[in-house]
């Protein structure tokens, strides 16, 4: 077997564990908190009887909770497995997989975009104040500052600069009232338009990140024995560079791995500030509306996302860096 | 953790890790001494005295900073400043603000310290003791490295009926260990095959002595920088906790300021008081524990001075 495919095997046999795990956390945690869901999401239909008998007779399918614990855990895996993440109370009757699959989208559009520009203009910013001394002390603790940020906090900063004060964006909603989705010039611009505020909120608190971590990086790198000798051998300073950046480069993709879960956090918690109607915006309405089936699904295909771009990335890694070839050849582990 | 005078004298030094300190020790003192400053409670009310009880009261809705508030009481009418103007239920904003910073702080040093703690202990035991036990610790963390912390914070919070600081704290510390149990097992295993262990070993120490005498000591001060970023991740989780309404159910936070400042339009509004404060108060002080966290980095590690 070759190195890269027995290192995307082992990659892939945890992420595997990673969704049983959280398959079970999903199943476990509303059986074992204490309360009843079950009575609160019926205690919002108590003007429509009808609706709540058929829900509780719902209820009772659905979790199988006069079948033993081993079947009810058997059945919801096949649920999920059927994408079949039950019926919103909020959104009633509409089915989570389905509002999830509408909201989708408009997190990828925002995430996919926001991820990739910081992580590039960062690196390169942090590069350059890693090479520059005096370009370092200015921008330095405005890093530090942007990392620092709570990701809705920055909304609300830049919501309350740009729309209240200069009027120049708009501030709630994916698009426009007098809209309709479609493939149209119009459309497209209003949806820019409504998108950018958003998008500059994840792009900057997270390019402060990108850019510390990369001049720490640089700094280190530049010390290191084969940048003296290449400086003693009379190479120019952009070759010294180049290769300095080539290995900073790669702590800065495992450190893309880690920082997923928080930046996903982030867009859930900046939809919430603009009303995007993204899975965080999605999560926030089950979470006030105690729609217990909407909180589980949200966070099922969450993890699923982050899983799916975890393994984007060590692909990714693995064709970077030419020693996780040898590595897993060699030993074999 | 072993001070010496060369290491002090380093660290005062360094210009991140004294403006840090400096950040953090303000807000601490802030948050002991500031609500003595105002008359109003942790919500932003007056205290009302009607006979016996005592009943919170609000003052005038939506005033900006510095503007005098009135509070009908039955004595009489009370004017009291507001240096940071009112919410739109005339709740104080000093008062939540720096009651929040309390709590901020408070969830901080417990979540931020357990989950040191566990990240420490788990680290420790699957790089010192190796094979079947290292292998299934890092299984265990691996896993709980991929799943976002925040998604797990909501699913075993909305479940939760009830959820005090004390509780929303043990639900972070819970989940937030994992990065530091993989940086710690690195650490000992680099440690665990320097000299002066081998050496112990050779000599016939207790196993128990050679952790707690050789290895323990050399880490402190990397434990140390753990528990500062720890530190700072916690309140940042308790905050987006907050503000997606997972926070405490009784009780004010500033993420808890920050949701209620969105829910009522404080943005469109144009109240500025109610909506910035809060989130500058945390982006300030974690910008305080970052520098001191990469001024000791600098300390410890030569290389990444900049002379």
């Amino acid at each position: 077997m070759s190195g890269i495919r027995r290192y995307l095997m082992r990659k892939s046999m945890i992420y595997a564990l990673t969704f049983v795990f959280a398959v079970t956390i999903d199943f476990v945690i509303p059986r074992l908190m204490p309360g009843d869901p079950i009575g609160v999401l019926l205690s919002r239909f108590a003007t429509l009887p009808d609706v709540a008998n058929y829900l509780h007779g719902y209820f009772i399918e659905a979790f199988g909770l006069n079948k033993p614990l081993w079947q009810q855990y058997l059945s919801f895996w096949n649920a999920v497995l059927h994408g079949d993440l039950g019926i919103s109370i909020y959104y009633y009757p509409k089915p989570v997989a389905q509002i999830i699959k509408e909201a989708l989208p408009y997190d990828l559009a925002l995430l996919l975009p926001s991820i990739v520009v910081s992580w590039v203009v960062g690196n390169w910013l942090g590069a350059y104040a890693g090479k520059s001394k005096r370009f370092d002390s200015y921008l330095m603790p405005v890093f530090y500052f942007l990392q620092a940020s709570p990701y809705f906090w920055f909304a609300i900063l830049l919501a309350y600069i740009f729309t209240v004060k200069l009027g120049l964006f708009p501030i709630s909603g994916a698009y426009g009232y007098g809209v309709l989705p479609s493939f149209s010039w119009e459309f497209i611009k209003d949806y820019l338009h409504h998108w950018i505020l958003p998008f500059l909120s994840l792009f900057f608190v997270q390019l402060g990140g990108w850019a510390i971590g990369m001049r720490n990086m640089i700094i280190y790198e530049v010390e290191a024995d084969y940048i003296r000798y290449l400086e003693s051998l009379g190479a120019s300073e952009r070759l010294l560079m180049k290769h300095a950046f080539k290995n900073a480069m790669l702590p800065q993709i495992t450190g893309l791995a880690l920082q997923l879960g928080l930046i996903v956090a982030g867009n859930v918690t900046v939809q919430v500030v603009f009303s995007y109607p993204g899975i965080g915006y999605i999560l926030m309405q089950g979470i006030m509306n105690q729609d217990y089936f909407l909180i589980q699904g949200c966070f099922l295909v969450i993890i699923l996302t982050v899983l799916v771009a975890n393994f984007t990335i060590d692909l990714l890694y693995a064709l970077v860096d030419p020693r996780i070839k040898y590595a897993y050849t060699e030993e074999g582990a | 953790m072993i001070i010496s005078r060369e290491t002090l004298r380093i660290a005062l030094g360094n210009t991140k890790f004294k403006v840090g300190l400096a950040i953090i020790l303000i807000f601490i003192l802030w948050a002991i001494i500031g609500p003595l400053l105002t008359p109003f409670d942790n919500m932003g009310y007056y205290p009302v005295k009607f006979g016996e009880r005592i009943a919170p009261k609000p003052s005038l809705p939506s005033l900006k900073p510095g503007s005098i508030g009135e509070i009908f009481t039955p004595q009489g009418v009370v004017k009291v400043k507001h240096y940071l103007g009112t919410d739109s239920f005339g709740r104080d904003i000093y008062a939540q603000l720096v009651y929040g910073l309390k709590s901020s702080l408070v969830i901080g040093l417990i979540a931020g310290g357990l989950a040191t703690l566990i990240g420490l202990l788990i680290g420790f035991v699957a790089g010192y003791k190796g094979g079947w036990t290292d292998e299934g610790l890092m299984m265990i963390t691996n896993i709980m490295l991929v799943i976002p912390t925040m998604a797990l914070l909501i699913i075993i919070a909305a479940y939760l009926p009830y959820r005090g600081v004390g509780i929303e704290s043990l639900i972070i510390g819970l989940t937030a260990w994992p990065w530091t149990a993989r940086a710690v097992r690195a650490q000992t295993l680099s440690l665990k095959r320097r000299g002066f262990v081998e050496l112990a070993k050779i000599s016939g120490m207790r196993e128990s002595k050679i952790l707690l005498k050789e290895i323990l000591p050399n880490m402190m001060s990397y434990v140390f920088m753990v528990f500062i970023l720890q530190f700072g991740g916690s309140i940042l989780a308790a905050v987006g906790l907050d503000f997606i309404g997972l926070g405490p159910t009784r009780g004010m936070s500033l993420g808890i300021m920050l949701q209620q400042a969105v829910l009522w339009n404080a943005i469109n509004l144009g109240y500025w008081w109610w909506a910035i404060p809060p989130g500058l108060v945390i982006a300030i002080l974690i910008t305080g524990l970052y520098l001191i966290n990469t001024g000791l980095d600098e300390i410890f590690n030569p290389r990444l001075r900049r002379e």
